[in-house]
Order: C-alpha cells, then sequence, then structure tokens
C-alpha cells in the first residue's frame, strides 16, 4: 500500500467512499483510481490482507482505514478476527486502533472478543500507566456479560493503583459495569466508598459520577468526605465540578436547614405566639447551632462563588454554582450569582438559550435578583428566534410599576420586528404586562387597538385576540374599543382574529345594542366563505343575539343556522343542532330552553395570561428536566430542607476518634459518631420533625376537640408535618386552634385519609391492650408504612384528651432541643454482652463497662444518690448511664413452633450501638431440636419503614447449644411490636419484638431544680397522674426505685425530700423528655401520688398504668 | 451521560458518529433533521430536542452540527461546554473546524474525541495534554513517520494530565522568551437618535500569548484595577491573590489563551467612540425612499477609529439602491437585501457621508421594519474603560523576557436605537394617546464586530 492510496483514502477519496457506499451497487464510475472503494466486499478483503501481513506500516495503514468505515457509521464487523489478532502489537497507535476497533464491535461477536482478554490482562500490570488505564478503559468498555468478574477484579485493584489517572479510569469502569451488570451494586458501592475517600482532584469528579450514576440514594458515603470534596472542589477539572456541585446541591437540600425559614417566618405578619416566643425563648445555645449550621452553607456558597467568578470558561460551573445558589443560598445572597448569569448571555448561542431559560424560571420567582439587568435582556436584532422570546418572557417577568413604561418602549421596536413570529409574541407579552399591572392595562388596550390598523395581519390577529383577553378582565367603560372592533371586522381576514371579534360582539352584544346585529348581517352574507372557527362563532352571535334582541335578529339567526345546518363540517352542523335546540323553544327542549340565556351569557371568568415559566420551578435549575420542561430519564427530585438539621457530626473526620471514648463521661464534650450513626440520621430528623412542629401544632390545633377527634388531630398532626418547614404554615394552624380541627375536616384530601386513619387508630388501641400481656403476636394491622405519621397521630391522638398550653410545648421543644446539644446521644462504646446483668441486683445506675475509666464510679454515684444529696452536686454531675433493673426476657419463638429453634429476648437496656434512636435488644437463640441449625438470620420484615440493625447471621448452632446476638430496633417511640422473620437455611418463623412502654426509654440525669423546671414546663396535657394505693410505710426508698426502674428505664434523680421519688428519662427514638414522679407524701402509708410529665401524653399514660401495676402488686 | 455524538454538515449529511457507549443507530438524528426542516434556519434549531428515548442536544458551529445524544439527565450546558470544547480542540489541532478538514484527517479527530471522553465524561479535555497524546498532524511529522515508522500518539501519559497545573505541560523550551497581552474592549451600547447613550458597558478580554522556557511565575498588575466589575479567569490565576492584592499571579500555560475576561459596567462612564446621524424614509405613495447616514467621531481619546464598516439590512421590498459615498464604497446585494458601506478610516476634519435613493418595489406596501444597521470598528491602541497594565514580573525562571502589551477597541453589540418620534403604539408609552402615523423606520445598528486580525502587533516596552 503505497501512501498515495493513503492520501486518497484520507483526502478525497473519502467522499467518494461515501458516495458508493450510498448506493450500494458498485459503478464503474467510481474509478479504477479508487478501485479499492468500489464495492465493500472486495475493500475488505483487501483489508483483511493488509492486516493478516508482517508489516506493521500495512496494518496501521489498514487499521486506519478501517477505524475511518466506523467512524463514517459503515459496517465493519467481518474484519474482526483479523483484527483482534493485532491487539498485542506493539505500536502503540496500532494497539490503540485496534481498541476502538474492540470497543466497537465486542458486544456483536463476543466469542472472538475473548481472545483479547488475555491481553489486556497483562496489560492492566503494566509499568506504564497509560497502558494500565486504557487496558482497563477497553476491557471496561467491551460489553461482553462473561467478564464481569474479571472486570470486577480489575476495577477493584485499579481503585487501589498508585496512578491517579487509573484510579480515576477505575471510577469510570465502576459506571460502565453497573450498566453492564446492575447485580453488582454492593460490590461496586464498596469501591466508590473506596475512591470516595481519594484525596485526587483528579478522581474526586469521576468517582462522583460513578456514585451519582451507582447509588445517588446512599448520602451517607458522602458524609466523611462532605469537608474534603468542598476543598477540593476548587482544584477539580470543570466537569468535575459541575457533578460535584450538584452533588452537594443534593446532599446540602437534605442535610442542611433552611436558611430560608426565618426569613419566610418574619415575612408572615399572622404569626403570633411562635415568633415573638422564638425571639424572646431562644436560648443561646439553639442560636448557635443555627448559626453554624448556616455558616456551614454560607462556607459552601463562598467557596462556590469564588470559584464561579474565577472560572474563566466553561459556562456550566457558573450555571452549576447559579442553581446551586438557587437552591441552597438564604435568599439575600442568591444575588450574587445574577452578574455571572447575566455574563454567560455572551457567550454561544447555546449557552445562552439554556442560561436564559433558567433566568426566566428564576425571574417568576424573584424580579429583583435581575431587575438591575434589565437592559441586558433587550432584543438585539441578530438573536435567533427562540433567543428572542426568551427575553421577551424574561422582560415581560421583570415589568413592574417602575420600569413598565421602559419595557413598553422597547416593546414598541418589537412589534415592528422582521420576525413575524417575534412580533406576535410581543403583543401577548404587552397583553401580560397589561393584566399584571393595573396602571398601564388601559395605556397598553389603547396601544393594541391602534395597533389594529396595523398593515401586517398577522400582528392585527394577535392584537385581536389580545385584546379579548384584556376585554375580559375588565370588561365595562370599553364599549368604544368594541365598536372600534367592529369597524375593523371588514378589514380583518385572519380567521382567528374574525372569530375573536365576533365572540367579543356577543359577548357584550347589550353594551353594542346597535352594532351588534349590524355585524352580525356582515356574517350572515359571508358566512359560506368563512373558515370554521368563524363559522362557529357566527353562530354563537347569532344565539346570543337571539337571545338578547330576538325582535331584529330573529330572521338573521334562522338564516345562520339555516346555513350551518347544511355546513360541509360536522362540528358547525352540530353546533348548529344544539343551539337551534337550545335556544328556539319548541315542546320537547322546554327545559332546557329556560336557561338557555344562563348557558350562554353566563359571566366568563376573565383569562390568566401566565408566564410559560411558571411551573418550571418544579426542576432543579439547570437540569435536563428543566429545559425540556418535562420530566427526563434518571431525574432526580431535589428534596426539602428538612426541618431539624440532621446531626452534623457525621461530617465529622476520624480524628476525633480518640475523643469518642471519653466524650459520654464528659458529657458536655459532643461525641464523635461513629459510621452507624447514619442508619439512624434521617428518621431522626423525622422525628425531631414530628415532635418539634407537629406535637405541639398538631396537638394545639385540636385542643378545643374531644377526644373522639383524635383522628382528625393525627390529621393536622400529619399535615401539619407535610408542611413542616413552613412554619408559619403550621403556626397559622395552632392560632386558629379550634378552627383547624374544624378546617381539617372538610378539606377533602385529609377527609380520604380519615378513614384509614379510623382503623390505624383501632388497631393502634388493641395494641395497646396487647401491649401488657407482651404478646408476641404479628398480626396487629402494620400497614402503616409512614411511621412519622404514626408517632404524630400519637401525638394527636393523646393531646386531644386534655387541654394545651402552647407556650410551655414549645419551650418543651426549645428545652429539648438545648438537650439535643448537649451530651447528644451517648456513644457508649460497645459494653460487651457478657455484663451479666442479671447479676446486678443494684438497680441503681451502674457504669456498663468497667474498663472505661469514669471519673466517677457509678457505685460511688448511687451511694450518693442513697443518701439523697443535695442537688449541687447532682448538677455536677450530669451523668447518664444506663439503670438496671431486673431484666425480664419475653419469648419470641417458642421451641414448638420453631421447629427446635427457641428465642428470647429482652432489653439489656444499653445505649444501642447500632443507632441514637434504636432500642437495644438482646435476644438469645437455643437449638433445641438433634440437629445443628445452619444460617440463622433475619429476613424480611414490616412494616416497611421500620429500622432493625440485624445480628450477623449465625452460621451454625449446634443442638443444645444456645447464642445472645444484640440487635437494635428502631421503635419510633411506639409501642407496635416490631415484626420480623427470623430465618434458619430451611425454614422461616415470623417474630415480633413487642416493647413495653418503659423500655423506649433511657435515663437521663437532671438536677432537682433542673427536674422541677422541667415539669413545670410540662403541665396541662402533658401531664398524667393518678392516685395510688400501696403500702408505703416500711419500704425503703431503694425498694420503691428497684420497682419503678424494673417497669421503666429511667434515672433517680436525686431529692431533698424523702417522700418524693423523681426519675427522668428520655425517649429513645425522639429524645422527649419523660418525667415521673412519685409522691408518697401520704405518712399514714396507704398510696401516694404518681405523676408521669411527657409531650408524648400516649407514653406517659402507658407508662403510668404500667408503674401503677407494678407499685401496687408489691 | 453522553452517550453518542454526531457531526451533521449542512445538508443534512451524517460524516462521523462515535459512539462512547452501545451504539445508538444514526437513525436517531431523524428527530433532529425534522426540527432542523421545520426551524428553516440552522441557527433557529433548538439547541435541545427530545425524542422517545433519547435527548439531542447539538451545536451549530462552522456550519456544522454538533449532535450530542443523551439518555439521563444531565446538565445541558454541561453538553453544550463539551460541544464547544471539542469543536475548539478540533480548531487548534486542524487550525480550522470545517467538514473539510476532519474529513482529511478522520483518524485523528477519532482518536482525539476517543482521549476526550470514556464512558461519555470527559477524561482528557486540556488541549496541552490532548497535543502530547495524540499530536497535531504537520508536514514534517508525517514525513518523519513515514520514515522511521514512528507514530502520533504518545506512550506515556502526559505530565500535565497528573500535575496541579494541567494546563501547562512540562520541558517547555524556547529560544525567544517572550510574553505579549492583548488587552482588548467591547463596547456594548444602545444610543437613542439623539446620540445620548440608553446603556453602554464593556466587556474586556486579555488575550495572552506566552512563549517561555521553563516553569516561569508571572505576575500581572494594573494601573487601576478598580474599575472592573466582574471579573472571570484562567484557571491558572490565583484567586486569592487577586482578591487581596488585585494582582494576576499565575503559571501561564503554554501558547495563546485568554487570562482573564472583565466587565466594566454601566454605571461607570462608558465612551461611546462614534456617533451616527441618519435618516432612512420611505414615500408613503410612490416607489421610492431616501437615506442619509453620517458617522462622526465622538470620544476616541485622540486616537483615530479605523476599520469603519455600515451594514444595513434592509426591508424585502427596497429593490436598488441609488447612493453615494463621501468616502469609501458601498454594495447592496439583491438576493440578501444587505447594504454594506466600507467607509475605513474616520476623518474628523471630513465626516464621512452616504447619501441617495433607494426604490423600492412598486405596488408593495411601504415597508414598515426597522431596517437594521451593523457598524464594525476598532480603535488601536486604546482601551476605551482606561484600563492600564502596569508591569509584569518574572519569577522562577533566570531569564529576562521579552514583554508587551497592546490596546484594542472594537464595537461589540453596539446598537442605535431610534425611538420614533411619533410612536407606532403611540399610548403604549404613557404619554398621550397619539394616531398612528405610518411611523419612521426605526434604525438598530448593529455594530457588530467582526474577528479581529492583527496585522501587527504595537508593543510597548515594559519594565
Amino acid at each position: 500500500m503505497s501512501t498515495t492510496a493513503l492520501y486518497n483514502d484520507q483526502g478525497g477519496g473519502a467522499e467518494t467512499a461515501v458516495e458508493a457506499g450510498q448506493e450500494s451497487t458498485a459503478t464503474a464510475g467510481a474509478g479504477a483510481a479508487f478501485g479499492l472503494f468500489s464495492a465493500d466486499f472486495k475493500k475488505n478483503e483487501d483489508l483483511k490482507e493488509m492486516l493478516e501481513s508482517n508489516k506493521e506500516s500495512l496494518k496501521l495503514e489498514a487499521m486506519k482505514r478501517v477505524v475511518g468505515l466506523i467512524a463514517k457509521g459503515k459496517n465493519a464487523s467481518e474484519l474482526f478476527p483479523a483484527v483482534v489478532k493485532n491487539v498485542a502489537s506493539k505500536n502503540i497507535e496500532l494497539k490503540k486502533l485496534v481498541y476502538v476497533y474492540l470497543v466497537r464491535y465486542a458486544e456483536e461477536q463476543q466469542d472472538l472478543a475473548l481472545l483479547s482478554i488475555s491481553t489486556f490482562q497483562r496489560a492492566l500490570k503494566d509499568p506504564n500507566q497509560l497502558i494500565r488505564a486504557s487496558a482497563l478503559r477497553v476491557l471496561s468498555s467491551i460489553r461482553v456479560p462473561i467478564i464481569v468478574p474479571i472486570m470486577m477484579l480489575a476495577i477493584k485493584e485499579a481503585a487501589a493503583d498508585l496512578s491517579p489517572y487509573v484510579r480515576k479510569t477505575s471510577a469510570h469502569a465502576i459506571q460502565k459495569l453497573y450498566s453492564l451488570d446492575p447485580e453488582q451494586k454492593e460490590h461496586l458501592i464498596e469501591v466508590i466508598e473506596k475512591l470516595l475517600k481519594d484525596k485526587s482532584t483528579l478522581v474526586a469528579g469521576s468517582v462522583v459520577m460513578a456514585f451519582e450514576e451507582v447509588c445517588p440514594d446512599r448520602i451517607d458515603l458522602i458524609h466523611k468526605n462532605y469537608r474534603k470534596l468542598c476543598n477540593l472542589l476548587v482544584d477539580v477539572e470543570e466537569w468535575g465540578q459541575v457533578v460535584i456541585i450538584s452533588m452537594l446541591t443534593r446532599y446540602a437540600r437534605t442535610q442542611f436547614i433552611s436558611p430560608w425559614k426565618e426569613v419566610t417566618g418574619l415575612e408572615n405578619d399572622d404569626k403570633t405566639f411562635y415568633d415573638s416566643d422564638s425571639e424572646e425563648k431562644k436560648d443561646p445555645a439553639e442560636e448557635k447551632f443555627c448559626l453554624k449550621r448556616n455558616n456551614k452553607q454560607k462556607n459552601i456558597a463562598v467557596k462556590m462563588r469564588a470559584h464561579g467568578t474565577k472560572c474563566l470558561l466553561c459556562f456550566e460551573v457558573v450555571m452549576a454554582v447559579a442553581q446551586l445558589y438557587w437552591h441552597l443560598a438564604p435568599k439575600q445572597e442568591v444575588n450574587m450569582v445574577t452578574k455571572s448569569l447575566v455574563r454567560l448571555l455572551r457567550s454561544h448561542r447555546e449557552v445562552q438559550y439554556v442560561v436564559l431559560q433558567n433566568i426566566a424560571t428564576m425571574s417568576i420567582q424573584r424580579k429583583g435578583m435581575f431587575e438591575p439587568f434589565m437592559k441586558s435582556f433587550y432584543v438585539r436584532s441578530t438573536d435567533t428566534t427562540h433567543i428572542k422570546t426568551l427575553k421577551l418572557e424574561i422582560l415581560t417577568n421583570l415589568a413592574n410599576e417602575a420600569n413598565i413604561s421602559t419595557i413598553l418602549r422597547e416593546f414598541q421596536t418589537y412589534v415592528k420586528s422582521q420576525d413575524k413570529a417575534f412580533a406576535a409574541a410581543t403583543i401577548q407579552a404587552i397583553g401580560r404586562c397589561a393584566t399584571n399591572i393595573a396602571e398601564v392595562t388601559d395605556t397598553c388596550l389603547n396601544g393594541l387597538v391602534l395597533l389594529l390598523s396595523n398593515r401586517d395581519e398577522g400582528v392585527v390577529a394577535e392584537s385581536v385576540v389580545v385584546i379579548r383577553k384584556l376585554l375580559l378582565t375588565q370588561p365595562t367603560q370599553h364599549s368604544e374599543i368594541i365598536k372600534h372592533m367592529a369597524k375593523l371586522f371588514d378589514k380583518i381576514t385572519v380567521p382567528m382574529a374574525r372569530a375573536s371579534i365576533l365572540w367579543l360582539m356577543g359577548e357584550y352584544c347589550e353594551r353594542v345594542p346597535k352594532i351588534a346585529p349590524d355585524v352580525l348581517r356582515k356574517i350572515a352574507k359571508t358566512f359560506t366563505t368563512e373558515e370554521d372557527i368563524v363559522k362557529l362563532q357566527a353562530v354563537n352571535l347569532a344565539a346570543k343575539l337571539y337571545l338578547t334582541n330576538s325582535k331584529q335578529t330573529k330572521l338573521l339567526t334562522q338564516y345562520i343556522l339555516n346555513l350551518g345546518k347544511y355546513d360541509q363540517n360536522y362540528d358547525i352542523r352540530d353546533r348548529t343542532r344544539f343551539i337551534r335546540q337550545l335556544i328556539v323553544p319548541s315542546c320537547k327542549s322546554g327545559a332546557l330552553n329556560k336557561y338557555a340565556r344562563r348557558i350562554l351569557l353566563a359571566p366568563k371568568p376573565a383569562p390568566m395570561l401566565q408566564s410559560a415559566f411558571k411551573d418550571r420551578d418544579r426542576f432543579q435549575l439547570g437540569t435536563l428536566s428543566h429545559s425540556l420542561n418535562s420530566k427526563a430519564t434518571g431525574y432526580q427530585e431535589l428534596s426539602d430542607w428538612p426541618a431539624v438539621a440532621p446531626d452534623q457530626s457525621v461530617r465529622n473526620v476520624e480524628v476525633i476518634e480518640p475523643v469518642k471514648e471519653w466524650a459520654p463521661l464528659v458529657g458536655k464534650t459532643k461525641p464523635a459518631q461513629s459510621d452507624d450513626k447514619f442508619y439512624s440520621d434521617e428518621d431522626e430528623d423525622k422525628k425531631d420533625d414530628a415532635s418539634d412542629s407537629s406535637s405541639d401544632d398538631g396537638s394545639s390545633s385540636n385542643s378545643g376537640s374531644s377526644s373522639s377527634s383524635s383522628s382528625e388531630a393525627s390529621e393536622s398532626g400529619s399535615s401539619s408535618d407535610e408542611e413542616a418547614e413552613s412554619s408559619d404554615e403550621s403556626d397559622k394552624s395552632s392560632t386558629g386552634s379550634e378552627k383547624s380541627s374544624g378546617e381539617s375536616e372538610k378539606s377533602p384530601h385529609e377527609s380520604e385519609q380519615k378513614k384509614k386513619k379510623m382503623t390505624k387508630k383501632k388497631t393502634k388501641k388493641a395494641q395497646a391492650e396487647k401491649r401488657q400481656q407482651n404478646t408476641s403476636d404479628s398480626d396487629s394491622d402494620k400497614d402503616s408504612d409512614e411511621p412519622m405519621q404514626e408517632s404524630s397521630s400519637s401525638s394527636g391522638e393523646s393531646s386531644s384528651s386534655e387541654s394545651v398550653s402552647d407556650l410551655d410545648s414549645v419551650s418543651a421543644a426549645k428545652q429539648q432541643r438545648k438537650n439535643n446539644l448537649q451530651p447528644k446521644a451517648k456513644v457508649e462504646s460497645t459494653p460487651e454482652k457478657e455484663v451479666s446483668l442479671l447479676d446486678l441486683d443494684d438497680f441503681l445506675p451502674a457504669p456498663t463497662n468497667t474498663t472505661k475509666s469514669s471519673v466517677l464510679s457509678s457505685s460511688l454515684l448511687s451511694d450518693l444518690e442513697g443518701l439523697s444529696l443535695s442537688a449541687v452536686s447532682a448538677t455536677t454531675t450530669p451523668v447518664t448511664s444506663p439503670s438496671f433493673g431486673p431484666v425480664k426476657s419475653y419469648e419470641l419463638l417458642h421451641h414448638m413452633t420453631g421447629k427446635g429453634l427457641s428465642a428470647k429476648y429482652h432489653f439489656p437496656r444499653q445505649t444501642c450501638l447500632y443507632g441514637r434512636c434504636m432500642v437495644a435488644v438482646q435476644v438469645t437463640l437455643t437449638n433445641g431440636c438433634e440437629r445443628p441449625l445452619e444460617e440463622i438470620h433475619v429476613g424480611e420484615r414490616s412494616p416497611v419503614g421500620l429500622k432493625i440493625h440485624c445480628f450477623n447471621t449465625i452460621e451454625r448452632l449446634d443442638p443444645e447449644a444456645s447464642v445472645t446476638v444484640s440487635m437494635g430496633v428502631d421503635f419510633k417511640d411506639s409501642t407496635q411490636a416490631a415484626n420480623f422473620q427470623l430465618c434458619t437455611k430451611e425454614e422461616h418463623f415470623s417474630v415480633s419484638i413487642q416493647p413495653a412502654v418503659g423500655e423506649l426509654l433511657t435515663p437521663y440525669s437532671l438536677s432537682e431544680t433542673d427536674f422541677c423546671k422541667e415539669q413545670s414546663k410540662l403541665r396541662g396535657m402533658n401531664e398524667t397522674s393518678a392516685t395510688i394505693a400501696m403500702a408505703t410505710t416500711g419500704i425503703s426508698n431503694q425498694a420503691v426505685a428497684k420497682r419503678v426502674l424494673s417497669v421503666a428505664n429511667v434515672g433517680m434523680v436525686a431529692t431533698s425530700e424523702s417522700h418524693i421519688h423523681r426519675f427522668a428519662g428520655r425517649t429513645v427514638s425522639s429524645e422527649v423528655l419523660v418525667l415521673v414522679v412519685l409522691d408518697l407524701k401520704d405518712e399514714a402509708g396507704d398510696g401516694g401520688k404518681l405523676t408521669v410529665n411527657s409531650e408524648k401524653s400516649v407514653m406517659a399514660s402507658m407508662l403510668l398504668r404500667d408503674l401503677k401495676q407494678a407499685l401496687t402488686q408489691a | 451521560m453522553i452517550h453518542s455524538l454526531f457531526l451533521i454538515n449542512y445538508t443534512g449529511d451524517i460524516f462521523l458518529e462515535k459512539h462512547w457507549k452501545s451504539v445508538i443507530n444514526r437513525s436517531v438524528c431523524d428527530y433532529f433533521f425534522e426540527a432542523k426542516e421545520k426551524a428553516l434556519e440552522p441557527e433557529n434549531v433548538p439547541p435541545i430536542l427530545q425524542t422517545p428515548h433519547h435527548y439531542l442536544i447539538n451545536i451549530y458551529r462552522g456550519k456544522l452540527f454538533f449532535l450530542a445524544v443523551i439518555q439521563t439527565e444531565v446538565p445541558p450546558l454541561f453538553v453544550i461546554e463539551f460541544l464547544h470544547k471539542v469543536a475548539d480542540t478540533l480548531q487548534d489541532y486542524f487550525g480550522d473546524c470545517s467538514e473539510g478538514v476532519i474529513k482529511d484527517n478522520l483518524v485523528t479527530v477519532y482518536e482525539i474525541l476517543e482521549e476526550m471522553l470514556d464512558n461519555g465524561f470527559p477524561l482528557a479535555t486540556e488541549s496541552n495534554v490532548l497535543q502530547e497524546m495524540i499530536r497535531p498532524p504537520t508536514i514534517l511529522r508525517s514525513v518523519v513517520n513515514t520514515l522511521t515508522g514512528g507514530s502520533n500518539v504518545g506512550d506515556t501519559l502526559p505530565t500535565g494530565q497528573l500535575s496541579n497545573i494541567p494546563w501547562r505541560r512540562a520541558g517547555v523550551k524556547y529560544t525567544n522568551n517572550e510574553a505579549y497581552f492583548d488587552v482588548i474592549e467591547e463596547i456594548d451600547a444602545i444610543l437613542d437618535k439623539s446620540g445620548s447613550t440608553v446603556f453602554a458597558e464593556i466587556q474586556g478580554v486579555i488575550e495572552a500569548c506566552v512563549r517561555l522556557t521553563g516553569m516561569p511565575d508571572l505576575t500581572l498588575s494594573f494601573m487601576n484595577p478598580r474599575l472592573l466589575d466582574d471579573v472571570s479567569f484562567h484557571p491558572c490565576v490565583r484567586f486569592k491573590r487577586w482578591e487581596s492584592e488585585r494582582v494576576l499571579s499565575f503559571i501561564p500555560p503554554d501558547g495563546n489563551f485568554t487570562l482573564m475576561t472583565y466587565h466594566v459596567s454601566s454605571q461607570n462612564l462608558v465612551a461611546i467612540p462614534v456617533y451616527v446621524k441618519q435618516n432612512i424614509s420611505f414615500m408613503e405613495t410612490g416607489s421610492c425612499g431616501r437615506l442619509d447616514i453620517t458617522i462622526g467621531p465622538k470620544q476616541t481619546m485622540g486616537k483615530t477609529v479605523e476599520g469603519l464598516l455600515v451594514t444595513i439590512h434592509m426591508p424585502k421590498a427596497v429593490l436598488s439602491a441609488n447612493l453615494t459615498a463621501t468616502q469609501g464604497n458601498y454594495t447592496y446585494d439583491l438576493a440578501t437585501k444587505v447594504l454594506v458601506w466600507d467607509v475605513g478610516k474616520l476623518n474628523p476634519q471630513k465626516l464621512p457621508n452616504l447619501r441617495g435613493s433607494l426604490s423600492v418595489q412598486s405596488g408593495a406596501p411601504k415597508p414598515e421594519e426597522n431596517p437594521s444597521l451593523n457598524i464594525d470598528m476598532k480603535i488601536q491602541q486604546l482601551a476605551i474603560s482606561g484600563l492600564k497594565v502596569n508591569r509584569l514580573d518574572m519569577y522562577g525562571e533566570k531569564y529576562k523576557p521579552f514583554k508587551g502589551v497592546k490596546y484594542l477597541t472594537r464595537a461589540g453589540k453596539f446598537q442605535c436605537v431610534l425611538m420614533f418620534t411619533k410612536s407606532v403604539l403611540g399610548s403604549l408609552v404613557p404619554g398621550g394617546l397619539t394616531h398612528p402615523t405610518e411611523g419612521e423606520p426605526c434604525i438598530r445598528a448593529d455594530l457588530d464586530g467582526g474577528r479581529l486580525s492583527f496585522p501587527h502587533r504595537l508593543l510597548h516596552g515594559l519594565h
């Protein structure tokens, strides 16, 4: 093969080849010079020979031509065997071309492609990183399912490669493998997790891309890397930046609290107590918390801005930053991006298009943002039509009383544009301005009327249509315009405009009593030659005139109806028939006839002239879906802000780890949290959400209603949950407390759900009864897939029983948040299961882990407590540790039903190590049958939202052996049983864990004064009390405490009065305070008063019952 | 992200296709052709199209459509930007991005595309990095390659790919070390009939051409950096130093690059270099119209306005023009109805004037569209905003480079809007209802600067 041939191939020859290919029959005319290309068959033969030759240059030559064929979209698959042989070539260019070929055709010829695999495997170990990387690229790009394991292995290895370039390639390969075989997801997530930790800027973008594609829902993987990513961002190349920024937007939306909230709150004048309250009572701690959060956001935002301005030529980054600002930044800061966005308007046409679309959406919501730049949106004659229309849209959105005259002046020029579509759009825009800004309605209308005498028909027609719409909005005082239009009727030929005029005449025929019949006369003359829409309107006009002015128009109407009756168009025939029946009295249609006037001349609502971008904001800015205004495949909704910020310490990186074991003891430092925390995060905020906003709002809203309305209470509770974000919303509902329950009844949406709720409530009651007996039945109805609603409904339920003092509950919520701050979740490092709980007959707070060097040994503490130490010392030791009462164990699975396997469970009353809001459960599994049981594990669980941290699968349980495993269950502060399946290798047993209400608590230490303070906040409906009859004489304090602790996992509070026993605890899940006071004042010795204070009044009342039982039994 | 790329020429032939994931049949382009048909003008094709299974994002550049096929949600600007990057890269490689050039270098283009994207996600888009991986074809190299059997494909990973400064390759060597900076400003303005400024702003850009050996670290400072309103930089610029000291500190890429763009907003007084007095009118009856245009210098800071070129898009009804120009010459293209008046240098003593009559198609209604007017001009040695480069320092290398800076002002989107003396919409603008007269034609002058050529560099030595 000579160089000339090559030249021909790449030069003019290429075109000839294209032609030759198109006429599939080879023509002799193609010429001898290009004989090669005259027939596909022959050419391929030739290439084959070249590929199989020994000369490197010939092979390269051939490969170039083959790749040329691929580029042109021609089929070169039959050369596969010849090409694949060259995969091991030393010549790098040849090799690359072979790679290109392989990637293109391997999928079609899988068996042959396998021949090349070993070469890649060898290349993966090559010392040259470029070769390693490209081998991995090709290996992962050939879509041959058989090699999935090899790919997996290669990816794993490459992810640990020294070269960041290879690691980047492996990040790309992850996505490829995932699309080839989604079942590898779990393994791939592991690799992603590993790569996310990578510190190279080269890798960051690609791995985040892989994350977004493979497991976008695993937001927990980001926590640890969040800060690193924020820092790296500036140095990542622009493509990676875009991906990372959009990911961070999503992340921030789920992990930070809304910075807009306060602003919206202040805007609302209706706000009464909540606002003032929050201002007064906002304790410093909370404020700090808020501030910190906001700072974080600002932090990213500021970084991004620095970035946005920095990035010179990458428009997409600016856009990404803009959307980030839009969706995240505090309202007043969004303006910062405006300038950059406007700058993008000088860029390529396509960029302008997308940016303008986004600006259009933004400008609807926040005019102020772009108003200073209004002039940048002036249309230039060189703009293309769709850009012109978008600019027009934006200008219209920006119009207000101040700038309307400038905008209208600008619009005048546009009306005269050569681009008729644009001129028409301008007229519509004028119409929109006119409706939106009352001041200029008249001038606009007059201007539009003047346009009616425009020479261009399109302009006139559009004007008529817009005028019609405008007149509808204010039909009075405009008979002049209607008259003017009637005069124009002869001149206008555009059907739509004519139809509009006719319609106007009909609609306002009473205002122009003389002209209307004349117009009808004119249209009657030309009826047969009119367009269909005009005919329809003519019939309409005739009918309306007949009703108002039958004397003059009866004959005309009849004439038109007759014409219409025989029209070619069936719509018109139909309409004519209908109208005739309606207006002309006859014996048959007497009934309708009476109403004809009301039907035809009913007042019509004015049309809304709205922006086409009105509803675009449901899509995230800058996305494809936003541009198309329809949901694109793979679009991920941007979640709403969480009402309460999830724990932010999850983003702390391990460095703080050493502090961890001390943290629980110090109590004030925030403990560094283990990875397991992630599980709890999400629902923690749900919980908080429920308790913070709905428990008080929801409950207060039915303060007036009786207990029978508890289902409504739960409704409003849940609905305010949904809108928990907009605090003003829920506040309103709480101010109008009595009203809202009635309203919620009315609202159709809620009443729909009501029935469901009722049944749910019934089951709840049933459960409450069962609870006492610790039944392990699992048949209770657990269809509630929204545990959150469940919990809020319970709060609603209870709240209905008593009246509420809003102030108290709010402040309690505050207090509770403050509490969250302080010794947030004692993460006790795993105490061994072996700690023999039963031995501790000392029920007072004891250390769970003796190895831990506690400052204040628990025994000392208990001693102190026994001495009823003064409150002072108690405050200095705000230590909570689990309290141990005698442990009851319950049956989980009887060995008869379990076919040999039996299981018992008890509540160890330790802080669960799997998640802060989980209750620790220990399950003792015993094998009662003769053969060993294998693979004991937890199977399906219900309800769906239930969070269980399962124990690891027990591979083998020998006969007669037993093993104790621990689990964590998030009961979400309800006594609903946790149902799950206990599975062995062969069998599945449905079991359920039914928590006693006392087990849903954790001890909480308070000083006496604090206790009293807290208690005073939980009066009213948050308090339940009962008198108990028990022999108090001769019972030691310890014995009393023991009884209480046997029922509830609460902490004892040192008291100064001997006859009063105080216990404090918090619910595990939502950390709501539960206070128990046992007053044995009655020295006669036959009873006392038991009081339970808690926001969770359902729990309180159940706890009260349990306690009462326990205390009286003894 | 990006699934496939199709290159389509003006007439609708697909002459290159590249797939990064599984192969998508080219029939997907039919949806695009449909849209193209509908749009009439290639510029009017919507950049984003939706088809039942795919999304098509296209750009139109150099009479070519770059069409990317997308299957899932992706920021559209991401794709658009990438497509432009492809076009830029091809331009870098071959000096031109046209169908012919691409067809001639099909294999190289294919190799470049292969490197730029992996699985639809950009892999190496820095021109420097790419050029090391796949060397641009030169005559010398192809001769050498045929003789020695060498190849155009690099066999090691370019250092730029891994370094913190991917924009600069290692081991740069020059015999003449030089650094040139061109401060180019474009005025965007809208003037009304009286010549007063409705809206004006300056968009500036500093183009650099740096050919320096080794790893120089440059610092460029301005006399009056406060002028700059909204700036954006090449990634090489250290943003923190700009924030704190208002100097540009950077390790430059090798060769030509855009160092920064800036914006001088309308709050600052923007000098308008020329004024246009013009009058185009058509008779109500009869088939003729009159045209009279005069251009004069306004605020040119003592510099000469050059390359003055006036382009007017006449209404369709205008058949021919019979004009006399006091300076330069004019042409009227009958097909496109574009009147071009090449004025050249603006002489302040004798203002150029173009006047005469226009003949209008008889019987046609009096044209009421606005003839639009485009002017091209430039002013050498002047940055109209008054921006001045103070000095350029180099650290990190021993030699003394040759430094130069050049200023240039040209017209950007410069409009002279003639407000109607008697409004078409009359009462639209609050101020009273007047009857519509067949208003005077409005002239929108688009002084659209064409590509600037650098016939000679005007160098000013810097310290």
